[in-house]
Formats: C-alpha cells, structure tokens, sequence
C-alpha cells in the first residue's frame, strides 16, 4: 500500500517551466491514467513525483514522508518506474534485464536469492516475455522488448508501479494484454499510474484520468467526466466521436479543431 | 542465476597471471638455468642469480601485474559508467595528467631531489584533474559532459607535456621526459611497487565495489536512479577511483595505452557482457597482457630496449582494429 502526493509542484526544464502548481493526490488500488496533448508535462510530473527531475518548488509526498529525505533505495522500493522509450546500453540477456529490477531489494554484495528468482520468473509470465528469457534484450523487436521492460518494472515487486507509455511500439492484441495487466495490479491493491495516448483505452481501462495542458492539471475525475467534447476541442484541438460499446466508451478522434 | 560468466574463466585467468607471472621471473636479458632459479626461489642460489632474480625481474613483475590489473580495471569500470565501449583512463584525463605531473616533477628537477617527488606529483596531479573536471562537468550526472570534460583535461595536460618537452634546456632533458611518456617498467625497484600497491588497491576497491551501479546503467540514467543507485556517490567514488588507482600506476610505469580499452574489449564475449561481469576478469586480464608485454619488451632484440607503452600501442591497435571488424561483421 502506497500513497504520492504532490502540492503545489513546480519544475523547470532550463527556462521552460514544464510543470506548474500540480496538486494530485494518488492512493492504493487505483489505475490512473495521465494524459494531455506531446509536451503537456506528463513525463515530467512523473520524473518530479519519483524525484528525478529537479523540483523549483512543492513538495512529493511518499507514504506522507517528504521524497527530499527519502533515499533513492527507500523510493525504488516502494515505487516501480518504467521510463519512457528506455534505451538498452548493453546487449544482456533478457533474464538479467529482468532480474535489475530486484536490485532495490538487495543487500550489498549478495546475489539473488532463490525468491528473488521466483519474482523475476513471474514478472516474465506476466508480461507474456517468458519463452524470450535466453534471448539477447537488445536482439528483440520493440515490441516484445518494451514488454520485456515492463517484466523489468514488475520485478520490482513494489506496491506503486509508473509507467510511462508503455503501449508504444504495442500490437493491439499486447496493447489489451498490457492495460488487463495494469489493472489487475490496481485490483490487487497496487497503485498504477500510466501516461497513455489511446483516449478510448485510457477511457475503457482507467479508474481516473488526469489531463495535462501546458504543464498544468486542467481535469481530474471518472474518464468519461474528464473526457468532455469542449475539453478534447480545447487541450488537443480535435473534435472527437464519444460513443459507448456496450459498457466501454470508444472516443475516435474525427478531426482538428480550427480557432 | 545464470551463468554470468564462462565456470572456467576465472580460474583459467588465475593460472595465466601465473605463468605470466613465472615467465616474468624466468625470462629476460640475461638467461639464467631452470636449476638456479629454482635454487634462488627455494632460499639458496649464487650471488648474481639472487641479484637478478629478487632485485631486478621480482620487483618489475610486480609492478607489470600491479599496473596492468588497474589499467584493465579501470577500462571496464569506465566503459561501464560512460556506457561507451571507447573509454578508458585517458578519456578522463586521469593519465595524462599524471603524466603531466611527473613530466613537472622531472622538468623542474624535483625528481632528482627527492624520490618520491616524482611518483607523488604524478599522484596529486591525476587528483587535481579529476577534481578540475568535476568542476566543468558540473552537477548533471550525464556521461557525454564527463566525456567532454575528460576531453578538454587530457588536451590540456597534454598540451603541458609538450611545452615542457618545447623548452626542456638540453636534449638529455627532453629524453627522459619522452622515455617516461612512452612507459615503461625498465629498472624498477621495492620503493616503485611500494608506492603503486597501495594506490592501487584503494582505487581497486573503489571501482569493484560499484559492480551493480554500473549494471543499472544499463537502463540509463533515469532507470538507475530509480532502482535505488545515487548516482552523484557512485561518480565521486568512481572518479576518487581512477585518480588514486590509474595515478599511482601512471606513477610508477609511465602512460601505457590501450591495455585499458583492449582488455574489456576481450573479455566482454566470454561473459553475459553485463559491466559487472568484466571488472574482475579485466583486471586478472591487464595483468597478464601487461605483463606479458613486459616480458615481449625484453625479449625482442632491438639496440635500445622497446618502451612497453609502445609495445602495447603497437599490439593494441591491431587487436583492437580486429574486434572493431568482428563488431561490424565484416571478419
């Protein structure tokens, strides 16, 4: 169980104030997702929330302790990050890929216990990558090894996983895989927060949906509260088709919004 | 886990590092019969055998693994923090500015004064660099400014080496310099291993003990971060690493190229390639090669005896133009 909590947060990316005065209040169980037109700041409220990115002001709450005085290895415990479209540096093997990600867990000098590997080999079942175990990470499509990144960030094995975009590079048949999967770590108690820019998806799979514009947060609430016609014409300049599929809302955006 | 490495790679390195390690001991200018080194090294042995053995080829052997272990070592730790498989310590600017240390200590007859004048400047010098470059490259934790940082560091140490070669007063001067910058482990003694042992075991400590910090690198700078590694620590221990380490090497054989980029480079496919996997066997690596080379530069008859670090410049390139051909498929 995990809560983040950001006021009145505020970063700056050289001059460009890329986040400012977000307030957001993020609690166990729930699958956010966070969306907003390419460089509303969603990547860089997440990166400020996991203390990555440098914050002018505000502050980050991490289970109500001040992130600031957290140390890394405290965060990475309790928080999983998957960043967006990661590079691999090294060719390795998909099992020691997935395997860094109980790093947060280990002592100094002590290898990965029988437990540990136990974690690492469901964090590939889940994330359908297991027959890729022996291959070269870096040897994969980016498909199959942005699937391999997520069993990295589930190894974690921590009670609040970030995941930013993860269905880019996605077929649409591992897009559905990956958004059960989020939300089956949300109903088992997890917090989940995604940034998404499938409107329909984020509608069908999130419990809430937090809309960026221009570095602020401009909706918070049910995705079909946050997902008005005037809010699409204003943030993304689009008109869009809201329809219901039987219980799901299909939002298809139709064209631009000319003002 | 898996295997991370070959089972026998590191026990086959053990047992070249000691048959480097023997033909080191055996091997050299004078030849010397199976029977009197074996007399020598079980406590009894004539006079001049004793000589030769304990005093000249038994400290420079020592000094060929100690140098070379730290020069593998620090080639892979750097290749691992820089994620850039060109790196090693020159990139930093770590040798070069011991060089340039010892080249002042020469230069302003510090050396002649005091023994350890030379060996310490060399020393206070790669500190001094890596401090300096600290400075330029700022808090941000991106390799590509260290890299830069590294560069304009080494340019400029080397631009001192060569001014003090410029206006050096007599051509004996300018030899000596020139003989320290091509390296070398000719006529060296305790004192020299003295001075280079602890050095390097500090900076040895420093850099293996950062195994995993560079396996999270892997994911880039975010990815590591966020699996619990603070990087500003890791860099400060890398950098104090370097410095201490490669300075008390440089200290002692002179700038010796390429051991620190070919190594890695040779040990990379016989592990999971991930950077912590090649810090040992990099470092049992640099000793051998080194050493080994050591032993090449006594043996090939030329009128002077070759400079080690023009031996492995020499081999270096070829070996590394091979792999380079491999990487690219073209061999």
């Amino acid at each position: 169980m995990v809560t983040i909590r950001a006021q009145g947060l505020a970063v700056r990316l050289g001059r460009h104030p890329a986040v400012s005065g977000v307030d957001l209040d993020l609690g166990p169980g729930q699958l956010v997702g966070i969306i907003g037109p390419n460089g509303a700041g969603k990547s860089t409220l997440i990166r400020a929330m996991l203390g990555l990115a440098k914050r002018e002001s505000g502050t980050v709450l991490i289970d109500g302790l001040d992130s600031e005085r957290l140390s890394r290895r405290a965060i990475a415990r309790r928080v999983a990050y998957l960043p967006q479209g990661q590079t691999l540096h090294w060719p390795l093997a998909v099992e020691r890929l997935v395997a860094l990600g109980r790093m947060p867990h280990l002592g100094p000098l002590s290898r990965l216990s029988a437990q540990d590997e136990a974690q690492v080999d469901a964090a590939l079942k889940r994330a359908d990558v297991l027959h890729l175990k022996g291959r070269v990470a870096t040897e994969l499509s980016g498909g199959e090894r942005a699937r391999v990144l997520l069993a990295r960030a589930l190894a974690v094995g921590a009670p609040a996983l970030i995941a930013d975009e993860p269905l880019a590079a996605l077929d649409p048949g591992h897009q559905i895989d990956v958004m059960d999967l989020l939300k089956a770590e949300a109903r088992a108690g997890s917090l989940v927060v995604t940034v998404l820019h499938d409107l329909s998806m984020a509608a069908r799979y999130c419990d809430r949906l937090v809309l960026m514009d221009r570095g602020a947060l401009v909706a918070d609430g049910a995705p079909l509260d946050v997902l008005t016609q005037a809010r699409l014409a204003r943030v993304y300049g689009i008109s869009a088709c809201i329809q219901s599929h039987g219980d799901w809302p299909l939002i298809l955006p139709t064209g631009r919004v000319k003002d | 886990m898996s295997a991370r490495r070959h089972p026998l790679l590191i026990p086959v390195l053990l047992l070249l590092v000691v048959v480097a390690a023997l033909g080191s001991l055996t091997l050299g200018a004078v030849p010397l019969s199976p029977a009197r080194i074996v007399a020598v090294l079980t406590g009894g042995g004539d006079d001049v055998a004793r000589a030769i053995l304990l005093d000249l080829r038994l400290p420079r052997m020592l000094l060929g693994l100690i140098v070379g272990a730290m020069l593998g070592l620090s080639g892979a730790a750097l290749q691992g923090y820089l994620r850039n498989p060109l790196a090693e310590p020159s990139v930093l600017g770590a040798s070069n500015a011991a060089a340039l240390g010892a080249v002042c200590a020469l230069y302003f007859g510090l050396a002649q004064s005091h023994p350890l004048a030379l060996p310490a400047l060399a020393i206070v010098a790669s500190l001094i660099g890596i401090g300096a470059l600290f400075l330029l490259a700022g808090p941000a934790e991106s390799p590509l400014t260290l890299i830069l940082a590294g560069i304009a560091i080494a340019t400029l140490a080397g631009a001192g080496i060569s001014l003090s070669l410029n206006l050096s007063p007599n051509p004996f001067a300018a030899m000596e310099i020139m003989s320290w910058l091509m390296g070398s482990l000719e006529n060296r003694a305790y004192g020299h291993v003295w001075i280079a042992l602890p050095c390097v075991a500090v900076g040895a400590a420093l850099l293996i003990a950062d195994g995993r910090t560079l396996d999270a690198l892997t994911l880039g700078e975010d990815g590591a971060q966020a699996l619990g590694i603070d990087l500003r620590h890791a860099r400060l221990r890398l950098m104090l690493g370097v410095a201490i380490g490669v300075g008390g090497a440089v200290a002692v054989s002179g700038a010796i190229g390429f051991v620190g980029l070919i190594v890695p480079h040779l040990m990379r496919p016989l592990t999971d390639r991930s950077p912590s996997a090649i810090l040992l066997p990099s470092m049992l690596g640099g000793a051998v090669l080194l050493t080994l080379a050591d032993i090449g530069v006594r043996l090939i008859p030329t009128a002077s005896e070759l400079k080690l670090g023009v031996l492995t410049a020499l081999l270096g390139v070829p070996v590394f133009l091979i792999h380079l051909m491999r990487e690219r498929r073209l061999w």
